[in-house]
C-alpha cells in the first residue's frame, strides 16, 4: 500500500478509537446517576485498587527517592547547591514522580486486571446474561470501577509521596550526612499546599484514565483466550500512553510561567 | 383450533459481521404459549437470532415484534422494558463467577429489582429444588459444579422472574445423554410450570423431539423449513433430511473452513 495512505488510514483509525473510548467513558462515568448505585461493587473494587497496589507502589516509591536524592546531590554539588536536596527532592516527588510512577505500577496491576476480568466475562456471555438479568453492566460493572480508581489513585500517590521521600530521606541521612530534623523542616517551609495538591489531581485524572482503558479494552473483547490476552495488553499500552500524555498536559497547565 | 396471538414474529431479518453475512432474511412466527425448536449447523447464526431478539445484538434490516410491538423502533430504553420478559439459558451456562450459585439465581431480584437479600435468597433456593439442585448447592461457587449442574443452575436463573418468554441455547450440548434427558425433561416442565413462550436451539435430534411442539431448521441464513415436531421425520426436506439423519452427503454442504 502507499505510504500515505496507510498513515493517513491508521491516524483514521486511532481517532475513531479515541472518540470510542471517549464515548464509553462518559457513558462509564455517568451510568449510576440515573440508579441504582452498587455500592458493594464500588467497595469491593476500591479495596481491590487501594491493597493490590500499596505494597508495589511503595516499594517503587522508597527506591525512586533513594535514587533521585543521589542524583540531585550528584548534579547539584557541579554547582554548590547541594544543600537544597531536600527541596528539590520533595518537589519532584510530589509534583511529577509520586503521581506518575505510582499510577504507572495500578496501570500495569488494575488496568490489565480490570480488562482481564471482564474480558472473560464478555466471551463466556456473563455481560450478556447480566443485561437478560434487567442488570445494566455499565451500572453494575464500569461504573464502580471507574469511580473507586478515580476516588483511590489520589489517596495511594499520597502513601507514595511520603514514602518516596522518606526513600530520600534515608539516602540523604545515612549516605550523604544530611542531620534528619532539618532535612524534614526545610522541606515542610517550602512545599506549597499546590505543589501537593497539583499531584493529587493528576492522580485522579490518571486513576480514571487506567480504569476507562482497563474497561473499555476487557468489555470490547473478543475471540476467546486470545481476544481477552489482547485485551490485557491494549489496555496497559492505552493506559501508560494516556498517563504521559494528559502529564504533560497537566503539568503544562499547572505551571505558570 | 382457535389462532393464538403471535408472542413473536420476525420479518426479512438481516445481519453482518464485517462482509460476512450470518443472517440472510430470517422469516418466523410464534404463537403464544409454544414451544419452537431451531436445528441447523453449527455457525449458522442460531446464537446471533436469539441474541437479535434479545437486543444484545442490533440486526441491519428487518423486524422484531413481541406482542405485536416491532422492538426495533422502539428507543433503548423501551426496548430493554420489552425483552426482560425473556429469560436466557446461555450456551456456556455464562454463570457470575465471581458470585455464589445463590446470588446466581437471585441477582436479578437483588441488583435488578432492587429485592431484599433475605427474601431472594429463600426465592432462590425454591427455584434451585424446582430443577432439583438441593440447598447446600446454593453457597457453592459456579466453578464448583458440574457441566450439567452449571445448566441446572441458569436454569433456575433463567427462570427466576416468572418471564414469559424462554429461550435456551444449546441446552443439552456437552452434557451425556442421561443428563441432557434431565435437562430435557426439567425445559419442559419448567416451560410448562411458567407457561411461558419458548424457543430452543439444538442440535441433537433427540432433545429436539422431547422439547418442540415445532421444529424450523435454518440453513445459511434463512429458514428452510418449518413444521410440527412429529413430521420432522418425514419432512421430505432434503435439508431437514439431510441433518436429521446425521448424513454427511447432501444438500448441506460442510466447508472446513466456516465450521
Ligand atoms: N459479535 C460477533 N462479532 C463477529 N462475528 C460474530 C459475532 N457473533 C457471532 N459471529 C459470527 O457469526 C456466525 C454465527 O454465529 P452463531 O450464531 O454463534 O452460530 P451458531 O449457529 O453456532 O449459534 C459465526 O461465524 C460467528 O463467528
Ligand atoms: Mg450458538
Amino acid at each position: 500500500m502507499n505510504p500515505v495512505a496507510y498513515t493517513g488510514r491508521a491516524a483514521l483509525s486511532i481517532l475513531a478509537e479515541i472518540g470510542a473510548i471517549s464515548i464509553f467513558a462518559l457513558r462509564g462515568a455517568f451510568a449510576w446517576v440515573s440508579g441504582p448505585f452498587y455500592t458493594r461493587e464500588f467497595i469491593t473494587a476500591a479495596q481491590r485498587i487501594g491493597f493490590n497496589s500499596l505494597p508495589v507502589v511503595g516499594l517503587t516509591a522508597i527506591f525512586t527517592g533513594a535514587a533521585l536524592a543521589l542524583n540531585i546531590y550528584d548534579g547539584s554539588a557541579r554547582f554548590n547547591a547541594e544543600t537544597f536536596l531536600p527541596q528539590i527532592l520533595a518537589v519532584s516527588i510530589v509534583r511529577e514522580l509520586g503521581p506518575g510512577f505510582a499510577a504507572l505500577m495500578v496501570a500495569g496491576r488494575s488496568s490489565s486486571g480490570m480488562a482481564a476480568e471482564l474480558g472473560a466475562m464478555r466471551v463466556s456471555d456473563q455481560i450478556d446474561a447480566m443485561s437478560t438479568l434487567a442488570v445494566d453492566p455499565f451500572k453494575y460493572l464500569i461504573s464502580p470501577r471507574i469511580l473507586a480508581t478515580t476516588i483511590m489513585l489520589p489517596f495511594i500517590v499520597l502513601v507514595a509521596d511520603i514514602i518516596g521521600i522518606l526513600g530520600g530521606w534515608l539516602v540523604a541521612v545515612y549516605a550523604l550526612d544530611f542531620e534528619g530534623a532539618t532535612y524534614i523542616r526545610n522541606i515542610d517551609a517550602f512545599l506549597t499546599t499546590e505543589d501537593v495538591t497539583s499531584g493529587l489531581v493528576k492522580a485522579g485524572v490518571f486513576g480514571f484514565l487506567i480504569s476507562v482503558m482497563g474497561c473499555y479494552y476487557g468489555y470490547k473483547s473478543r475471540g476467546g483466550a486470545q481476544g481477552v490476552g489482547g485485551a490485557t495488553r491494549s489496555a496497559v499500552v492505552a493506559s501508560a500512553v494516556a498517563i504521559l500524555a494528559s502529564n504533560y498536559i497537566m503539568t503544562s497547565l499547572f505551571v505558570d510561567f | 383450533m382457535t389462532e393464538q396471538p403471535l408472542k413473536i414474529s420476525i420479518r426479512g431479518l438481516k445481519k453482518s459481521f464485517g462482509a460476512k453475512e450470518v443472517l440472510s432474511g430470517v422469516d418466523l412466527d410464534l404463537e403464544e404459549g409454544k414451544s419452537l425448536v431451531i436445528i441447523g449447523g453449527s455457525g449458522t447464526g442460531k446464537s446471533v437470532l436469539l441474541k437479535c431478539v434479545l437486543g444484545l445484538i442490533t440486526p441491519d434490516n428487518g423486524e422484531i415484534a413481541i406482542d405485536g410491538v416491532n422492538i426495533l423502533k422502539l428507543s433503548p430504553f423501551e426496548r430493554a422494558r420489552k425483552t426482560r420478559q425473556i429469560g436466557m439459558l446461555f450456551q456456556g451456562a455464562a454463570l457470575f463467577d465471581s458470585l455464589k450459585v445463590w446470588e446466581n439465581v437471585a441477582f436479578r431480584l437483588i441488583y435488578g429489582e432492587g429485592k431484599a437479600h433475605g427474601p431472594s435468597r429463600n426465592a432462590a433456593m425454591d427455584r434451585l429444588a424446582q430443577v432439583g439442585l438441593p440447598p447446600e448447592v446454593g453457597d457453592l461457587s459456579p466453578n464448583e459444579l458440574s457441566g450439567g449442574m452449571q445448566k441446572r443452575v441458569a436454569l433456575a436463573r433463567a427462570i427466576a422472574a416468572d418471564p414469559d418468554m424462554l429461550f435456551f441455547d444449546e441446552p443439552t450440548t456437552g452434557l451425556d445423554p442421561i443428563t441432557a434427558d434431565v435437562i430435557n425433561r426439567l425445559i419442559v416442565d419448567r416451560v410448562k410450570a411458567v407457561g411461558a413462550t419458548a424457543i430452543s436451539i439444538t442440535h441433537d435430534m433427540v432433545s429436539a423431539r422431547k422439547i418442540a411442539d415445532e421444529i424450523a431448521m435454518i440453513h445459511q441464513g434463512r429458514i428452510v423449513w418449518r413444521g410440527p415436531a412429529s413430521e420432522i421425520g418425514a419432512s421430505g426436506n432434503p435439508y431437514v433430511d439431510q441433518f436429521v439423519n446425521g448424513r454427511a452427503e447432501g444438500p448441506i454442504k460442510m466447508s472446513l473452513k466456516n465450521t
